[in-house]
């Protein structure tokens, strides 16, 4: 895998309409701008990509709980996303995401009973990709939905991959439209 | 008067720009404070007092942006600062960083009388700054000099900063920026880092 770039972001809320948040609510989000082996042809197999997926999960997944200054466990919500250069498709992006992504970032923050929730499409340099977010453990959790913006200035070039991975410590800031809470969670099935 | 809402940190390694992969990537770091500007909506003549409300805020950024890029302090070889101004304040309220995010990184990086090659302190040239009024996420471009000498060529640069979301018209986005090194292809000739001879913050 040839990384060109890795971008890491914490964006801590303290305040929102007014009133304080205690402790703030953090996301921290890892990206890596990376070549696309494939860019510019057809390839039925798109293994590389895979490869270089399962080890993203693990690189940015740990990024991200660094930047947080959390042990693993205190993890509470995930996402993850691909912007892929406009001489690759978007299955690029399938491959590096949906494989084998999920199980090292699943070991960086703990557990993870969950779906990874995902985006992704193509795009040029500068293109922004909302991330979506929600609970680790319990996909319902409905005070952890969320996203998270990602975006970097100068890629993806047209051969190139932008790949995100977002991990908070928290939910929203100021969660209050009722749903399944964080102390109701069993974390069995990945959805309640 | 200070009223921190929000605050969003980035740092970044630049393994290449398609050539040559860098030994060390080049790092760089910068953190983004939303505040409540005081001011919004109204012309205020004296707006002062807030300059010298901001110098603790000033400091406590550049020391969390310094932990957050993990390196020792003398690796810091390139700084910047900026603002953006919610669309219910003007300009003029952007520029009240100028001191305090200077001051903050100066006081940070700055010592005197090392004696290292001639070098009489650190952190002697003016922080670049570049400050506009803009809507939610609107993107600044905080420019880099070197932080001994503002004409040293291989270290003119900037850094995107941008936060989603901020600033509302009431708000002010303040920038600091920092990085480790060179661009990290650079070969445009000019003055180099190990040429500085004057000390006077330029050369």
């Amino acid at each position: 895998m040839k990384i060109r770039k890795l971008i890491v972001q914490v964006d801590e809320t303290r305040i929102e309409m007014g009133k304080s948040i205690e402790p703030p609510t953090r996301k921290a989000l890892a990206m890596a701008v990376i070549a696309n082996p494939y860019a510019g042809r057809y390839s039925e197999n798109l293994d590389e990509l895979i490869a270089i997926g399962e080890e993203l999960g693990g690189l940015l997944g740990d990024k991200c709980v660094q930047a947080l200054g959390i042990p693993p466990g205190q993890a509470h919500s995930y996402g993850k996303a691909a912007i892929v250069g406009e001489a690759g498709e978007l299955e690029h992006a399938a491959a590096i995401l949906h494989p084998k992504l999920g199980a090292p970032l699943r070991k960086a923050v703990g557990k993870g009973a969950a779906l990874v929730p995902s985006a992704k499409k193509r795009g040029g340099l500068g293109t922004a990709i909302d991330v979506p977010l929600g609970h680790k453990d319990a996909a319902f959790v409905r005070s952890h939905f969320d996203a998270m913006e990602a975006r970097v200035s100068d890629a993806p070039r047209a051969d190139e991959i932008v790949v995100a991975v977002v991990v908070t410590d928290s939910g929203r800031p100021l969660p209050r439209i009722g749903g399944l809470q964080v102390n109701e969670i069993k974390g069995e099935d990945g959805l309640r | 008067m200070i009223e921190i809402r929000r605050i969003l940190t980035q740092v970044e390694d630049i393994h290449h720009e398609f050539g040559p992969s860098a030994a060390q990537p080049l790092r760089r770091g910068a953190i983004a404070a939303v505040l409540r500007n005081p001011f919004a909506g109204r012309y205020e003549a004296d707006i002062l007092p807030m300059m010298d409300a901001l110098q603790p805020l000033g400091l406590q950024l550049a020391q969390q942006l310094h932990a957050a890029m993990d390196v020792p302090a003398e690796r810091i070889e390139g700084y910047g600062k900026g603002a953006i101004v919610g669309a219910a304040g003007e300009l003029e309220h952007g520029a009240l960083w100028h001191v305090p995010g200077g001051y903050a990184m100066r006081e940070l990086l700055g010592f005197k009388d090392e004696g290292k090659g001639g070098q009489p302190g650190n952190a002697l040239a003016i922080v670049p700054s570049t400050k506009k009024v803009g809507p939610p996420g609107a993107t600044l471009d905080v420019p880099l000099t070197h932080i001994n000498a503002s004409y040293v060529r291989s270290h003119f640069d900037a850094i995107e900063v941008r936060v989603p979301g901020a600033p509302a018209a009431d708000e002010l986005v303040v920038i600091l920026a920092m990085s480790c090194g060179p661009r990290v292809h650079a070969r445009v000739g000019g003055l180099k880092a190990s040429e500085i001879s004057k000390w006077d913050g330029l050369r």
